[in-house]
């Protein structure tokens, strides 16, 4: 009974949520500002050429740096919630060619990582795509088999994690003690300055993704499930 | 009608559906799976609205690199709790929610 | 400096700390301790010196990246974002100071602190800043996600098995709302084409899209803030955190949604929203009033008993709504000024109450009421804190919380509505209720007695009385701050 009254008021929520948004959607009214025009003027005093980068590292740059603190937060969690090292299970040797491909494919994905960062200020591209690419060739690495260095307590680990925050920050303060508005860069420096973070946060955000992955607790089955499973 | 408006369409059936299987389930890795399709509709929605009749918008577009992020952060914090819990309680919905 | 270059400060100096502090997380006590009360010290001292910026020069706006609005987002800070800046610098400090003591007091005892407490802790302080000081509908949406992955990160750390699946559902509420909220923001963007407050109050029109958005916004909101019956997650969340976390979550963090409800109601939207959806928000508030003290009542845990208060304290903040929407000018004035004064009032008594409530679990050694007997004389500090925390939550003058049920009232008699003074009434009879059964409890005397009762720091005392006395002190002194806190509210135009 519960359950199926469940059903009910979730399908009636659903569906009016649902029949609500395809309304507004049909109805849709025109807006009269345009920050596209906006940030299409203002590019060229960006410090990069691709719209998409101006508006997250300059125009609206502090979007970026909360975010980064988002990220921060998760992968300390994951760090506090990280199984002591007796508990942790080895990694799982599957297929030889796998490991063949992957060790191979690994140096490729690195390429394609810093080509995505360096992509980013003319086209689509950027911190957190390269960063993520990074991540992945790691996961990668790390379920073939492959040793990868653990994203644990030690200050190393800590401190690549919070390289990118720091670089940020440092360019935030730098430009409040210079006078200036919070991350307002210099003209002459924007396209340089905007570089060097990304550069920063792209290692800082592969390191934490992989981190989220590596800090995973070990989804222990009880022995009796186990054996369940086994007799299956 | 134009592509824009049509991922607005797509994504105003996602975030119905989604809602759904959100209220509806209580394991939480569907609830999950759940929130992560009904962000991926609202970003559709962010998008292709403000894009529809007026061209390509680089302003939603960083909005939603951001959101991915948020979206991304806020899953694994999930998942590393669910894990845990797992660990700890061998059951993959909360305690109040009884079992799916 | 003026108030304007240092708004940014106030988030550059939690979020430096809280980067420091992962570095620092391995390091021995004393390092982190110096560097925290250092932060502390910055954090009040700016947090103030704005006050007085703003309370000279009137609001402050920066442009970050020199960009202004709406290409870039705009810092903001009016009198009122300018007296919750000092209030979370000043509750957070004092929880942060207790933080520290209980870590002491753990590591002479042999048992070890949680770790990385300190980095979520300042990660929990930008977050909230950033709500406070925010111009942006977007940027609301980041600081919203920072605030809510930043507290259920510090649930999580209490280590126990039900601190987990209390994490873990607060989680999925928070999740649950705030895309709730960004859905409501892609769609005043795709109306508008703009995301800042100001110019998104001067385009506000009445239409279809417009409704959803600030509909699906709300409804978000009122889940992040616990509102009844969407309330389900807080108790356990608040009730097994460690102590100052359940302090700061029940002062600061749920009043983080609320605030960005208020300014959308009554800053953005003003002619969007109708009286009959303000009623709704009222009857609920109402049912958490009294379905909160209920709860309370009949709990048996401690901590507990503090979240469900909660819950019902959050419940009047909701009685505003059906006062200030569609009633006249002074109605709206009286409920405004009501509510702002029991946000700050509930915070510094809720904040006390919490961490008084630690102090005698943490001497008892057990979290259950009942568990509590004899302690009246052993812990008489304690329990004052408890009690004068409780005389603000009840509304019995002299008190910040009777003056903020006084307005209300008052407000409930301009406009004519005379049943939300039952509400109040009965709120205020449910409280007494419990706060009077913990001390029942306290007092009666113990079977066997001496030597069950641990020595706790005296320094626990000392925070929570200071809160205590604050939220008292606020009776006596609250013409000014409301003043302050209600000047240039639009809500306020008609009668200033």
């Amino acid at each position: 009974m519960k359950r199926r009254y469940r059903h009910l008021s979730a399908g009636a929520v659903s569906v009016a949520l649902g029949a609500a948004l395809w309304h507004v959607v049909r109805v849709r009214p025109t807006p009269s500002v345009s920050v596209a025009s906006l940030v299409a003027d203002a590019l060229p005093a960006s410090g990069v050429s691709h719209n998409v980068t101006a508006v997250l590292l300059n125009f609206r740059s502090y979007d970026t740096l909360l975010e980064v603190a988002v990220l921060l937060a998760a992968a300390v969690v994951a760090l506090a919630l990280r199984d002591e090292p007796s508990a942790r299970s080895p990694a799982h040797v599957m297929y030889v060619a796998l490991d063949a491909f992957v060790w191979r494919l690994a140096p490729l994905l690195v390429l394609v990582a810093a080509y995505l960062l360096w992509a980013g200020s003319t086209r689509p591209g950027g911190a957190f795509q390269a960063g993520s690419v990074l991540a992945g060739a790691a996961v990668l690495l790390r379920l073939s088999g492959l040793k990868v260095t653990a994203v644990d307590h030690r200050l190393a680990s800590r401190g690549a994690m919070t390289f990118g925050l720091v670089m940020f920050l440092c360019v935030a303060i730098g430009t409040l003690l210079a006078g200036q508005a919070l991350l307002e860069y210099p003209a002459k420096w924007a396209g340089a300055l905007i570089l060097l973070i990304e550069a920063a946060l792209t290692i800082s955000i592969g390191v934490v993704l992989y981190s989220l992955f590596d800090n995973a607790p070990q989804a222990r089955v009880s022995d009796r499930e186990s054996e369940r499973q086994r007799e299956r | 009608m134009s592509a824009d408006r049509l991922y607005a369409y797509v994504g105003a059936v996602l975030v119905a559906l989604a809602l759904y299987a959100f209220l509806v389930h209580t394991h939480v890795l569907r609830r999950l799976l759940a929130f992560n399709v009904m962000g991926g509709g609202t970003f559709l929605i962010l998008v292709g609205l403000a894009q529809d009749g007026r061209g390509p918008d680089p302003v939603p577009q960083a909005l939603v690199l951001t959101g991915i992020v948020v979206a991304v952060s806020a899953t694994a914090l999930a998942i590393i709790l669910l894990r845990r819990w797992f660990a700890t309680s061998q059951t993959t919905s909360l305690p109040e929610d009884g079992s799916s | 400096m003026s108030a304007q270059s240092l708004l940014p400060w106030m988030l550059m100096v939690p979020l430096s700390w809280a980067t420091l502090m992962v570095l620092l997380a391995q390091q021995r006590d004393a390092i982190t301790r110096v560097v925290n009360v250092v932060g502390a010290l910055v954090l009040v001292g700016l947090s103030v010196a704005l006050y007085a910026g703003v309370a000279q020069e009137g609001l402050a706006v920066h442009a970050l990246g020199g960009w202004s609005a709406p290409l870039g987002i705009a810092l903001r800070a009016d009198g009122l974002a300018a007296t919750l800046v000092v209030l979370t610098a000043v509750v957070s400090s004092a929880c942060g100071l207790y933080a520290m003591t209980s870590e002491r007091a753990a590591r002479t005892n042999g048992k070890s602190a949680p770790r990385y407490f300190w980095p979520l802790f300042w990660l929990l302080i930008t977050a909230l800043n950033g709500i406070w000081l925010a111009g942006d509908l977007f940027n609301l949406y980041v600081g919203l996600e920072l605030l809510g992955l930043s507290a259920v990160g510090l649930v999580a750390l209490g280590g126990s098995e039900a601190s987990l699946s209390s994490a873990l559902r607060y989680l999925m509420a928070a999740l649950l709302g705030s895309l709730a909220y960004l859905l409501g923001v892609a769609l005043m963007y795709a109306a508008y084409g703009t995301l800042a407050l100001p110019e998104l109050a001067e385009l506000i029109t009445r239409e279809p899209m417009t409704q959803l958005a600030i509909a699906l916004m709300t409804v978000g909101l009122c889940l992040k803030t616990a509102l009844f019956p969407l309330h389900g997650w807080l108790p356990p969340a608040h009730g097994v955190a460690l102590t100052p976390v359940s302090a700061m979550l029940s002062a600061l963090v749920v009043k983080g949604s609320f605030y960005i409800l208020f300014r959308l109601w009554f800053e953005v939207a003003p002619d969007v929203v109708t009286p009959l959806a303000a009623q709704g928000l009222g009857i609920l508030g109402a049912g958490a009033v009294l379905w909160g003290g209920w709860q309370a009542l009949r709990e048996s845990s401690l901590k507990m008993l503090v979240a469900h208060s909660t819950v019902a304290q959050l419940g009047y903040l909701f009685i505003f709504f059906p006062l200030a929407v569609g009633t006249g000018a002074t109605a709206a004035a009286l409920a405004t000024q009501g509510m702002l004064l029991h946000v700050v009032a509930h915070a510094l008594a809720k904040s006390a109450m919490f961490l008084a409530s630690g102090t005698l679990i943490a001497s008892v050694g057990r979290g259950g009421v009942a568990d509590l007997a004899g302690v009246g004389r052993h812990m008489p500090m304690s329990l004052f804190a408890f009690g004068l925390a409780g005389v603000s939550l009840m509304g019995l003058p002299p008190s910040g919380g009777f003056n903020a049920k006084w307005l209300l009232l008052q407000s409930a008699l301009a406009s004519g509505q005379w049943f939300w003074l039952l509400v109040l009434l009965g709120g205020g009879l449910l409280t007494a209720g419990y706060v009077f059964r913990v001390f029942r409890e306290s007092f009666l005397e113990s079977p066997d007695d001496a030597g069950q009762f641990t020595k706790t720091p005296r320094a626990y005392d000392l925070f929570a009385l200071t809160l205590a006395a604050m939220s008292v002190a606020l009776g006596l002194a609250s013409r000014a701050p409301l003043r302050f806190m209600t000047n240039g509210l639009a809500v306020m135009a008609g009668v200033q």
